[in-house]
């Protein structure tokens, strides 16, 4: 026997209906083929539940639709949170790579004066731990070609290139540039000529061997701004430092104090949806 | 070979706004109505858990409830010489996903268009002559009222609990809410969202510039409410995580919050998720639509037959649906000929930001549709003979969050990166605030869809075409909007302006709206209409589509509020077509 809940969708249908018979509620009374008999029609019954399973035993193909019928199919405590990143070593990035991506963004958002930058706040294992996700394969993205030579500025994004792919022949060309230009690597140069290089890239003013400088640049650039001002959840924005740089509080979700007291300065510190260091680890 | 469903009467494409709303009432009735959505379901307690929903990387950047191109995407050109290319990462505009569809993650912002809005062309010759109607334009009237479409609005204001303040019940002007706006039979169902410290120096300095400012119509609702079809929504907190986001809160009208709930207890109906329609079928002479054909989550193929066919899904891919299943002539620009895809408009945005010298605007403390408007320069509220223009703007002063990915400002002049740039970045945040226009877009004869003759859908399907440009008229409004916006936000005390004109060529890089409209629009005349003044298809009687496709240009103002009354309005006219089937207007 198949059983349905196998072949269901991985949200499998929870009932948030407490009266209803337990079996109902376990085999997902909400998913089922679009042929089958319908429990629905039949109330909540026990005989509706055997038309279901029967029906899901005579097709066996598997059910890829989800039917939704009488109840609204949540159950308490369900969500979809995102898997928090656990820093520590690297899952894309080679150990060199890293180093040059460290090195480029500690000079995108410094530590100075005012706080710490991008580095301090794990910058690069928020890029790294989002290129090995489906952004790093542009998997939600339409990538069927053909890709054009030639497209206008106004229609956007035209690469074959996904952001892991930009990264690893992107860092490699700009490696290349350095050893050739400085002899030795991004990394180990003066902070002065990083920042004249970085300059050169976003200008497109600096041709790095086979790839395009810009494209380096813009990569590394947005990704460095996410991951300084995204929830530490994803590994970047370490103890909120981004937050407390602008004064964002986080995900309070509830600011009505706020809204009654016009132009006054926001004292409570940041919350993140892991919640504040100080609530100890959840 | 697909494989054929037992019948069903009704059979919607496309759970959000209108298709909940239809279903509902037609569900009640007794009627057996199906849903089909594409998407996957989503319910506001498990999918926008507040453990969960402020994560502005997720929803805001990386788009994780919207349609992903890889699905579906559109092709895009400026003009119809060029060779357009996939939209392979959304952009100007994101359509959105699932159940509740764009209805999820909208800002909430919930306008009436005026009562010139529905007659503009006759009344902008009326008043200023043929010569001020722009070059290439298809402008026509809609062949409905603002007074045949006024208790329809109130139905959907009731049933979203919009908050706001009438400026205008049955005629009487009311102090406090918009004077330009149609005469209301009654005021909203909740009193205004409370506003920011923006806001009330947009409102000081606008009533001192002789304007009238008022509070914008929300859908983030200001108090407890219990709607007309008994589903509860609860205050809004202000949290700033609206516009690309589920709300927590039960505080955002949506399907979710205000529909769905009683929908999923009528007996006779049922919803099935991750069913993509691919084709409306149609008898043989095809003149009846006899159901639909879709494909679930494996690719396998149904045949869903049914008596009525209602398209409800984002107002793009309406006008798709309608092209790849032959319902209406494809319109082809070069002959002027044909009607699906023609008249594709959208929306300006322009306006001006304003740097404070010392200013605490918190604009973590928003909402999607907190703001204080004015509607002087919108439609034909002010007098258009000076400026050889059609088309007006509702011009704004909002903080609808303060994410900050997205939203850190810099003074023009500002490094992008480095200390210098994190020292603006920090010395900003809570200084700077925004005016801003929406305006209108007028329909051109070579601003249109059509299919793509190159890129493919996964299944197989041609992408639809989208060739569109702002042109001269639009340009010259929304540039005229942002030198109004800059004037009221010096007003306001601004040390220094940055303008922010319209940028041209229209590109679908920066996010701008998602106020896409046209291509299936509604009529009194089948050469240059889809759809007769009660959505139903000329051609095919027993299919009426919903949703802004309709709209026979854009006014300035966001859509849903007309959608949803549209939806009403079409509602009562299927009540009656069911009783006796057949076109409702002869052709």
């Amino acid at each position: 026997m198949k059983l349905p809940a196998k072949a269901c969708h991985a949200r499998t249908a929870g009932l948030g209906d407490m009266t209803m018979e337990s079996a109902d509620r376990r085999y997902g009374r909400t998913s089922r083929r679009p042929d089958g008999a319908s429990p629905a029609r039949h109330g909540v019954t026990r005989r509706g539940l055997l038309l279901a399973t029967a029906a899901l035993l005579v097709t066996t193909s598997g059910v890829n639709a989800r039917v939704v019928t009488k109840v609204l199919p949540w159950k308490p405590n369900d969500a979809y949170p995102v898997a928090p990143v656990v820093p520590g070593g690297y899952l894309f990035f080679t150990a060199s790579e890293a180093a040059v991506v460290e090195a480029f963004v500690d000079r995108l958002i410094p530590a100075d004066d005012l706080g710490p930058g991008a580095k301090e706040a794990g910058v690069t294992t928020f890029i790294d731990r989002q290129l090995t996700g489906p952004y790093g394969g542009h998997d939600w993205l339409y990538m069927a070609g053909p890709f054009s030579e030639n497209p206008l500025p106004s229609q956007g994004l035209q690469s074959e290139l996904t952001p892991r792919q930009q990264y690893r022949m992107g860092i490699a060309a700009l490696e290349a540039y350095c050893k050739a230009t400085f002899n030795r690597g991004f990394a180990e140069l003066a902070a002065a000529d990083q920042d004249k290089l970085i300059a050169g890239l976003e200008k497109g003013a600096v041709q790095l061997p086979n790839f395009s400088s810009k494209t380096l640049f813009t990569a590394i650039y947005n990704n460095a701004i996410e991951g300084f001002f995204a929830d530490p959840i994803y590994g970047g924005n370490r103890d909120m430092i981004g937050w407390k740089l602008v004064g964002f509080p986080g995900v309070r979700y509830d600011f009505r104090d706020v809204i009654d007291r016009p132009n006054q300065a926001y004292t409570l510190p940041p919350v993140s949806l892991q919640g504040r260091p100080a609530w100890g680890e959840r | 070979m697909a494989r054929r469903l037992p019948r069903k009467d009704v059979v919607i494409v496309g759970l959000g706004w209108t298709g909940s709303i239809l279903a509902y009432e037609l569900a009640r009735t007794g009627l057996d109505v199906v849903a089909l959505e594409r998407g996957p379901w989503r319910d506001t307690a498990s999918d926008f858990n507040i453990g969960t929903a402020p994560d502005e990387l997720r929803y805001a950047v990386r788009h994780d409830i919207f349609l992903r191109p890889k699905q579906e995407t559109l092709t895009m050109r400026n003009n119809p010489s060029q060779t357009a290319l996939p939209i392979r990462k959304w952009g100007s505009f994101l359509p959105g996903n699932g159940v509740g569809g764009a209805g999820l993650h909208w800002n909430g912002q919930t306008w009436r268009f005026l009562p010139d809005d529905f007659r503009i062309r006759s009344h902008m010759i009326e008043r200023y002559g043929q010569g001020i109607l722009p070059e290439g334009n298809q402008i026509q009237d809609w062949p409905v009222s603002y007074d045949e479409l006024e208790p329809h609005y109130d139905r959907f204001e009731q049933v979203a609990g919009i908050s706001g303040k009438a400026g205008n019940i049955k005629g009487k002007i009311q102090p406090g809410g918009n004077p330009f706006e149609g005469a209301r039979e009654r005021d909203y169902p909740t009193p205004p969202l409370k506003q920011g410290y923006a806001q009330s120096l947009f409102t000081k300095a606008a009533t001192e510039m002789g304007l009238h400012p008022f509070p914008r119509p929300s859908a983030n609702i200001s108090m407890a409410y219990t709607n007309p079809y008994g589903c509860s929504m609860a205050p809004c907190t202000y949290c700033g995580f609206c516009e690309w986001f589920g709300c927590a809160n039960y505080s955002k009208s949506s399907p979710q919050t205000c529909v769905l709930p009683a929908l999923v207890r009528e007996p006779t109906f049922e919803a099935r998720t991750d069913c993509e329609v691919t084709k409306i079928n149609l008898s043989g002479d095809g003149k009846t639509a006899t159901g639909v054909t879709y494909v679930d989550a494996s690719g396998e193929e149904w045949e869903q037959p049914g008596d009525l066919v209602l398209v409800c899904a984002f107002s793009l891919f309406n006008v798709r649906l309608l092209l790849l299943s032959g319902i209406g002539k494809p319109y082809d620009p070069a002959s002027g000929k044909g009607v699906v895809g023609r008249n594709y408009a959208y929306q300006t945005g322009s306006g001006a930001l304003g740097f404070f010298n010392d200013a605490k605007f918190n604009p973590f403390a928003a909402a999607g549709s907190l703001g204080v408007a004015l509607d002087d320069y919108n439609s034909d509220n002010f007098d258009h003979g000076p400026h050889g223009f059609v088309g007006g703007a509702s011009i704004t002063s909002a903080h609808t969050n303060g994410r900050p990915i997205r939203y850190h400002p810099t003074p023009p002049g500002t490094p992008t990166w480095g200390s210098a740039w994190k020292k603006a970045v920090k010395d900003n945040y809570q200084r700077v605030t925004n005016v801003g226009a929406q305006g209108s877009v007028m329909s051109y004869r070579n601003n249109y869809l059509d299919l793509d003759p190159t890129y493919k859908d996964p299944l197989g399907r041609p992408l639809m075409r989208m060739t569109f440009d702002y042109q001269p008229n639009e340009q010259k409004m929304a540039n005229w909007m942002a030198e109004r916006c800059q004037e009221i936000v010096k007003a306001m005390g601004a040390s220094s302006t940055k303008l922010n004109r319209l940028g041209v060529p229209w590109s679908v890089v920066p996010y701008q709206t998602t106020h896409n409209t046209g291509g299936a629009v509604m009529g009194n005349d089948p050469n240059t209409s889809v759809l007769n003044r009660y959505l139903q298809s000329w051609d095919v009687s027993n299919v009426f589509v919903m949703g802004a496709s309709a709209f026979p240009q854009n006014a300035g103002y966001n859509p849903t509020g007309t959608v949803g009354a549209l939806t009403y309005w079409s509602l009562e006219a299927i009540l009656k077509y069911l009783k006796s089937p057949g076109a409702l207007v002869s052709r």
